[in-house]
């Protein structure tokens, strides 16, 4: 009976010691921006996972509306230049997914009406892999891929 | 605390935004070589870019985006002259911004 006591008293203490540390690291910061932050979403491990969380489906159609600039080999997995560009109608998010990393989505650009398809920023990969975009056209989900291969990993020591 | 360079340039009715951030984008799964402890995640969550008081973008990040970031993108409807304005906010709350006027 005691080791069921004590049993209970740590897993409390555990639970509290996890919010306590969100709290002080801003995780837990009452900000109706961060609220947009899908954290779900990013800390998905697979790429159909991490467009799920993000999108609430997983039903991505192949595009060719879609180009991602990317090279073809990647010298530094720490900065990979990516582009986007779609000429998909409507388009009202980009998200980039790179699927060999240990949490594949990368980015996510909400655009507002009177932006362009475009988005262009720069990425880690850990690894030779795809690199997926996917862009939300009204309720459709369109995707595209691109093989970049990586000579010197960039998500680790 | 500049941490954001940007220039905004228009032709044909469309402005071109490009940004630099510096920031250090931790992912959390680094260890730093002299200690051996692993630096903490740290890196940029949200990006907001308004023109006019409108939002033309809001871009939420991962800590899978490079070392002090880089960020481009085109809208249209703005003129020169105009002033856009840069925002970022990162996991510990940190945050700054910036305008810029197009040209």
């Amino acid at each position: 009976m005691t080791s069921m006591k004590r049993r209970i008293f740590l897993k409390g203490s555990l639970a509290t010691g996890a919010v306590g540390i969100a709290v002080s690291t801003g995780l837990l910061t009452p900000r109706s921006a961060i609220a947009a932050w899908s954290k779900a979403a990013f800390e998905a491990k697979d790429v159909n996972a991490g467009v799920s969380a993000l999108y609430g489906s997983a039903g991505m159609a192949d595009s060719d509306k879609i180009q991602i600039k990317a090279p073809d080999i990647a010298e530094n997995g720490a900065v990979v230049p990516v582009s986007v560009t779609t000429s998909i109608d409507g388009a009202s998010s980009i998200s980039m997914f790179a699927d060999k990393n240990a949490t594949p989505l990368t980015a996510e650009f909400n655009l507002g009406p009177s932006t362009e398809g475009y988005v262009s920023t720069r990425i880690k990969m850990g690894k030779t892999a795809n690199v997926i975009a996917v862009v939300k056209a009204g309720d459709k989900l369109y995707s595209a891929k691109k093989e970049v291969k990586v000579t010197i990993g960039g998500c680790g020591g | 605390m500049a941490s954001i360079k940007m220039r905004a340039n228009v032709k044909d009715g469309v402005t071109t935004i490009k940004a630099l951030i510096s920031h250090p984008m931790d992912t959390g799964l680094v260890k730093d070589k002299k200690t051996g402890k692993v630096i903490p995640a740290h890196f940029i969550q949200e990006v907001v870019c308004t023109h006019k008081g409108a939002t033309v973008m809001t871009a939420n990040w991962g800590p899978a985006i490079s070392k002090n970031p880089y960020l481009s993108f085109k809208f249209s409807g703005a003129a020169a002259g105009d002033t856009v304005n840069l925002s970022w906010v990162d996991n510990k709350g940190e945050k700054d911004s910036a305008d810029a006027a197009i040209k």
